[in-house]
C-alpha cells in the first residue's frame, strides 16, 4: 500500500498551486486599500484595526500593482482551491483516510501523550505515531483542513456583495463584511504561518524521502 | 535535493511567469469562463431577486466616502452644478419605444424607493449610505424596451482626459427591485462627490458598476459597439470584471 494516495498527493500539488496564486494575487488585492476593520463598514484610515504594509513588487502577482489582473487570477484560482478542496474531502471522507489518518484518537488526547509528543517533536524525533501521523500532525492538517482552508473560502464568499444578498447569514457569522475581509486577510497569513513550520518539518524529517513520497507516493513503513 | 531543486524553480519560474502569462489569450479566456461561472454560481446560489441587506438609519456611516470622479472638470457639468442641476437632462434612448428626456422634476415625480445599503468598493472599503430615487425599471418601463434588448448602458458627464465614464449592466440586475436611479443621500440631495444630480444603485455589485453623474440611459443588444466594447470604463481600460458581484 502506498504512503499517500494518489487523490491526496495530487490534491497536494494542485492545492498549493492554488494557494501561491491566491496568497500572492491576494497581496495585490490588499495594496489597493491597506487598511482593515470591523463590522459592516470602514473606508478610512481612523476606522481601521490594523494599517497594513504595502507589499513589495516581488510578493504579487502580476509581478506589479495591478488590481483589476490581480482579481482575474484570484477569482480563476479560488475555483481551483475550492472545488479541488470540496472534492479532496469526498473522496477522503468515501476511502476513510479522514477516519483512519487524521482523526485524532481519544487517548491520544491524555496529558501524558500530548507532552511526549511535543518532547519528541522537540528531540526531532518524527517517526513516534502509532499511525501515519502523530497526534500533532493530525491537529495540524486537522486545523488546515477543517478549520483554515474552509474559513477562506466562506469569508471571500462573505467579502462579495453578489453571495451576501443570498446569504446574509453568512456575513453575519463573520460580523460583518469588514470582519470578514479582517479574518480573510489573518486566516491567509495564518496559512502561510503553517507553510513555513510545514515545509521546515519537512526539512527536518528527511526531505527526500518526504518529498518522494508526496509524488510518487512511497511505501507504508511497517515499523511505524 | 535535486527534485526539491527542480519544484522550487518550477515554482519561482511560475509566479515569474504569471505577469506574462495573464496577458496572454488562453488565460484571458480562463479569466473570462471564471467570471461567468462565478456569476452563475452566485444567482443560482443567491436567487436572481435576492435582495441586498437594507441597514437601519442607526447603521448609517458618519460620511459616505467619494471615490473615482469627485468633481468632473467638464465645463459644461461645472455650469449645471453652479444652477444647481436646474436644466439636467437624462436621456433615455437606444432599443426603447419611446425615447425620453426626463428632467430632475420629472425624475422625483416618480414613485420613489428608499433604501439603506452597503456600498463595498473593488479596493475593499464598504461605506453604508441611505439612497432614494426611482426604480430603474420604472423608467425602462416608461420607455418601453424593445425585444432583442440585452443590456442597459449608462452614460456619465464624468470624463477621464476625453473618455467618458459609462457602465452597463444585463437585464437581471436592471429590472431589479433595488435597482434605482438615487438623487439623493441620507435624505439630502445627492452630493457632487457622490454623483450629483443623479447616480445609479446596483447593489449586488461593486462600486465602480454604479455611475455616477448621470446623464443618458441606453437600451442596447450587445456591448461590442459601445466605447471600447467592454461593457464600462475601467472594464476598457484596466480590464475590470463586467460582473462586479465578486
Amino acid at each position: 500500500m502506498k504512503r499517500h494516495r494518489l487523490s491526496t498527493r495530487l490534491w497536494h500539488w494542485i492545492n498549493l498551486l492554488a494557494l501561491v496564486i491566491l496568497f500572492m494575487s491576494g497581496l495585490n488585492i490588499s495594496n489597493a486599500h491597506p487598511w482593515l476593520y470591523w463590522g459592516q463598514w470602514g473606508f478610512q484610515p481612523n476606522h481601521a484595526w490594523l494599517a497594513v504594509h504595502r507589499w513589495p513588487d516581488w510578493l504579487l502577482i502580476p509581478g506589479y500593482y495591478n488590481l483589476a489582473a490581480a482579481r482575474d487570477w484570484h477569482l480563476l484560482f479560488a475555483w481551483v482551491f475550492a472545488v479541488g478542496l470540496l472534492l479532496y474531502m469526498l473522496i477522503a471522507l468515501a476511502n476513510g483516510h479522514f477516519r483512519r489518518d487524521i482523526a485524532t484518537r481519544r487517548r491520544e488526547w491524555r496529558w501524558q501523550e500530548i507532552r511526549a509528543d511535543i518532547a519528541a517533536h522537540l528531540r526531532l524525533d518524527f517517526h513516534h505515531g502509532k499511525g501515519k501521523y502523530n497526534f500533532l500532525q493530525k491537529l495540524a492538517y486537522g486545523l488546515v483542513l477543517f478549520i483554515l482552508l474552509p474559513l477562506m473560502i466562506f469569508t471571500g464568499m462573505a467579502i462579495s456583495p453578489g453571495i451576501d444578498a443570498g446569504l446574509p447569514w453568512l456575513v453575519d457569522v463573520f460580523g460583518g463584511r469588514q470582519s470578514a475581509r479582517s479574518i480573510h486577510f489573518v486566516v491567509a497569513w495564518s496559512l502561510f504561518a503553517f507553510l513555513v513550520i510545514h515545509v521546515a518539518l519537512v526539512l527536518l524529517s528527511g526531505p527526500f524521502g518526504q518529498l518522494r513520497d508526496m509524488i510518487a507516493g512511497g511505501r507504508v513503513d511497517e515499523t511505524a | 535535493m535535486k527534485r526539491r531543486n527542480v519544484l522550487i524553480g518550477l515554482g519561482a519560474g511560475l509566479v515569474a511567469g504569471c505577469s506574462k502569462v495573464g496577458e496572454s489569450q488562453p488565460m484571458r479566456k480562463l479569466f473570462g469562463l471564471a467570471e461567468d461561472l462565478h456569476r452563475k454560481a452566485q444567482r443560482t446560489l443567491s436567487g436572481r431577486q435576492a435582495l441586498a441587506r437594507e441597514f437601519s438609519p442607526a447603521d448609517i456611516s458618519p460620511t459616505f466616502r467619494g471615490n473615482g470622479t469627485t468633481n468632473p472638470v467638464d465645463a459644461a457639468y461645472a455650469a449645471h452644478a453652479a444652477a444647481r442641476f436646474a436644466t439636467w437632462k437624462l436621456a433615455v434612448g437606444g432599443l426603447v419605444e419611446h425615447p425620453m428626456e426626463l428632467s430632475l422634476e420629472q425624475v422625483r415625480a416618480l414613485p420613489q424607493r428608499t433604501q439603506i445599503t452597503r456600498h463595498d468598493c473593488v479596493e475593499g472599503w464598504s461605506a453604508i449610505g441611505q439612497w432614494t430615487g426611482p426604480q430603474l425599471k420604472t423608467i425602462l418601463d416608461m420607455a418601453g424596451l424593445k425585444p432583442e434588448t440585452r443590456y442597459i448602458v449608462f452614460h456619465c458627464a464624468d470624463k477621464f482626459g476625453d473618455t467618458p465614464y459609462y457602465e452597463s449592466i444585463d437585464l437581471v440586475d436592471a429590472f431589479h427591485p433595488q435597482t434605482i436611479v438615487a438623487h439623493r443621500l441620507n435624505g439630502e440631495p445627492l452630493p457632487i462627490k457622490n454623483g450629483a444630480p443623479l447616480r445609479m444603485r446596483i447593489e449586488r455589485q461593486l462600486g465602480y458598476k454604479h455611475a455616477k453623474y448621470l446623464n443618458g440611459i441606453e437600451a442596447v443588444a450587445s456591448l461590442d459597439t459601445v466605447a471600447g466594447g467592454k461593457g464600462g470604463f475601467w472594464e476598457d481600460r484596466v480590464g475590470y470584471q463586467w460582473y462586479a458581484g465578486i
